[in-house]
């Protein structure tokens, strides 16, 4: 069996991996929470994201950290804009449409993005990725903790936006009632977008904060939606909360199953998980009954 | 009205002669002779990308230097022309590419670079007794399938294992025994699970305790798990058989959680015998063995490859003497065969003897496919470059072992 001291620290790597891929699944369980649809486009707009912060990089030596500053508002426009003018209007109203309007959409954006940049996976070769944070006899990747932080910021702020501004008053309205919210004056179809908006915007940051240590070629978004999705169901779809609990329990029990059972089989806890959940509880930990 | 469905028979003497003539048309061609198409498939997008670049500039450095010597001269000096195929790092299109170069009529292909890409691609061009001579596709298992076809100019795993095991029991004996205890790092394809078999059956007769053998998958996103288990088992021996995104990967994280083995001997590790790691990571890199292909250091040959290799932007690495060195024996074997017939090709390579050119094989020779001549080189990252270390016929220097921790 492993020492304590490496036992603690795969756990806390599964947590600052964790905190990423939760923010990854707060964009997909925002967009769920209020338009009630699975957005399929939700990796290939990932990778988007991360090809930006690479380009950023690449193009301009831009800081991936830095480059939040550009990627995520360009994210949060992209998303409005997709919402607002392709998926709203492609739609007619039908949730079914939606999802394969969605699901479309990453069909074309990864094969746009493979005829761009071709399947090379490309990486930020910078020495910042293998510094480390020194904790007593623990040494912490510094990309790691800097993602940790940072996601659980963006979560916090994305709270806040939604329980104490107008428009997060305006978005929980909509996904409460929609007819209700259109009633007294609220622009549905603008906070559709919003919040798909937000939802992108969430992405645009875990990009930045996975380039520093992670690779990009046009289909490494799949494999964190397959996380994020397992995050959704078992925090419950819809709810925040449930998407930092979830992310943080799937980043720890892949770090562990990872460990004890090797890389290659490090994912089968996930899934494993995703099945019990909805065997044993299928609104998830925090999400309301159906 | 029956004329109209069916030909009337000259119209079908007439066809039939057109097509006769269509396919007799190939060989008059090739008679005649100003080129001879060369297949060249490397993976150059994808996960091993830079691998299959540099075989992708081995192969184009021989064409260069075979036409500016005059061709083919057996062949009236035809030039050599390079028909390339992409093989992007995925053997099922490894395979619908070699489907591509037949159709283009290549003589013979040259290449592969991973072992799952061969097996697709050299089988692909079996149906069509293609000749295909593989660079660096290492597992054993490539030359044992009774195709005809496929050749393997470099040594397999398992020539590669036996030569790095005595050489590695030499070293260690030679230093005094440092060394017992082994962690075993491997990708979990074709090319690193078989070669991790075949350790565990090998190591433990030789007196070594294997702790524990790691597996991850290609490509991989991060090491931390499997530097995690090396640091709480303590090994003297890291030995890593991965590809070279996965290997640097694994090096930089073992320097990052400041894990020093007393060596770290690599079996055909991917970043080892790699230029571009040793610039871009020196610290990772210092005092890493590799037992790999490696060309003969006292040719000086080499030399001049490599000034090419940076003249053409790129850190040198194995790939480009292997692909170079490969090519040309392949424009030996074309010249053998008299005419760029398949079959006699393949008839060249069973039963003749080639140059090895800059690789440390002499003169090559095919036994069932595989070159029996074929021999890995140790090297180690000494001072920011890539020295050979043994076999003490091809040593620059001398082997730095065990590491100051």
């Amino acid at each position: 069996m492993y020492a304590p001291q490496i036992l603690i620290e795969a756990a806390l790597n599964g947590l600052m991996t964790g905190a990423v891929y939760a923010l990854i699944a707060l964009g997909l369980t925002l967009v769920y929470g209020v338009l009630h649809i699975i957005n399929f486009a939700h990796g290939a707009l990932l990778t988007c994201a991360m090809f930006a912060v690479w380009g950023a990089f690449a193009l301009f030596h831009v800081d991936p950290y830095w480059a939040m500053i550009g990627v995520v508002p360009l994210m949060f426009g992209a998303g409005y804009g997709l919402q607002r003018f392709v998926i709203g209007p492609a739609s007619h109203g039908s949730d079914n449409n939606v999802l394969l309007v969605t699901l479309g959409l990453s069909i074309v954006l990864e094969n746009a993005l493979l005829a761009l940049f071709r399947s090379d996976t490309r990486a930020l070769d910078s020495d910042a990725a293998l510094q480390v944070v020194e904790l007593g006899p623990l040494l912490l990747s510094t990309p790691r903790v800097i993602g940790f932080l940072a996601a659980i910021a963006v979560t916090g702020v994305l709270w806040l936006v939604l329980n104490r501004t107008d428009t997060g008053r305006a978005i929980r309205a909509v996904a409460r009632e929609k007819l209700g919210a259109r009633l007294v004056g609220i622009e549905v179809d603008h906070v559709y977008a919003v919040t798909f908006g937000l939802g992108c915007a969430c992405l645009a940051v875990a990009a930045c904060l996975l380039m520093p240590t992670y690779y990009v070629n046009p289909r490494s978004g799949a494999a964190f939606v397959l996380v994020a999705f397992t995050i959704v169901v078992l925090g419950g779809m819809g709810s925040i909360a449930g998407a930092l609990v979830g992310g943080l329990i799937i980043g720890v029990v892949e770090s562990f199953s990872g460990l004890l059972l090797g890389d290659s089989l490090g994912q089968i806890g996930i899934f494993l998980i995703f099945i019990l959940v909805l065997l044993v509880r299928p609104t998830g930990l925090f999400g309301a009954r159906a | 009205m029956t004329s109209i469905l069916s030909p009337s028979r000259r119209a079908v003497l007439r066809t039939g002669l057109a097509a006769t003539s269509l396919v007799a048309m190939p060989s008059i061609l090739r008679a005649q002779g100003s080129t001879v198409k060369l297949g060249i498939i490397q993976p150059v997008t994808g996960a091993l990308a830079n691998d299959g670049d540099l075989g992708k500039l081995g192969a184009e450095l021989a064409v260069q230097d075979i036409n500016a010597a005059g061709g083919l001269k057996a062949l009236g000096g035809a030039k050599l022309e390079i028909v390339f195929a992409d093989s992007r790092s995925s053997p099922e299109v490894a395979a619908q590419e070699t489907e591509r170069l037949n159709g283009e009529g290549v003589a013979a292909i040259v290449g592969g670079f991973g072992s799952g890409l061969c097996a697709t691609a050299s089988q692909a061009a079996s149906r069509y007794d293609l000749p295909y001579l593989i660079d660096v596709g290492v597992a054993d298992q490539l030359t044992k399938r009774g195709l005809k076809n496929t050749f393997r100019f470099s040594p397999s795993f398992g020539m590669v294992t036996k030569d790095a095991l005595a050489r590695l029991v030499a070293l260690n004996d030679a230093a005094g025994k440092p060394a017992r205890t082994v962690v075993i790092v491997h990708e979990d394809g074709l090319f690193g699970s078989g070669l991790a078999k075949l350790l565990q059956a090998e190591l433990p007769k030789l007196g070594f305790e294997i702790l524990e053998t790691v597996s991850h998958p290609t490509p991989a996103r991060d090491m931390a798990n499997v530097v995690l288990r090396i640091r709480s088992l303590q090994p003297d021996l890291v030995i890593p058989s991965n590809y070279y995104g996965e290997f640097v990967l694994l090096a930089r994280t073992m320097q990052q959680q400041r894990v020093r083995p007393k060596g770290i001997y690599a079996i055909l590790g991917g970043g080892a015998s790699s230029l571009r790691f040793v610039k871009e990571f020196p610290q990772a890199a210092e005092g890493v063995m590799d037992c790999n292909h490696w060309p003969d250091p006292k040719n000086p040959l080499t030399a001049e490859l490599r000034k090419r290799t940076e003249a053409a932007g790129r850190a040198f690495a194995y790939n480009v003497p292997m692909n170079y060195s490969a090519v040309r024996l392949m424009a030996e074997a074309i010249e053998k065969a008299g005419a760029p017939d398949r079959l006699k090709i393949i008839e060249a390579l069973s039963t003749q003897s080639f140059a090895s050119g800059v690789m440390p094989y002499g003169q090559s020779k095919f036994v069932e496919g595989q070159n029996t001549s074929a021999l890995p080189l140790n090297t180690q990252v000494q001072g920011g470059d890539v020295k050979v270390i043994a076999p003490p016929d091809f040593a620059e220097a001398k082997a730095n072992f065990p590491l100051k921790a």
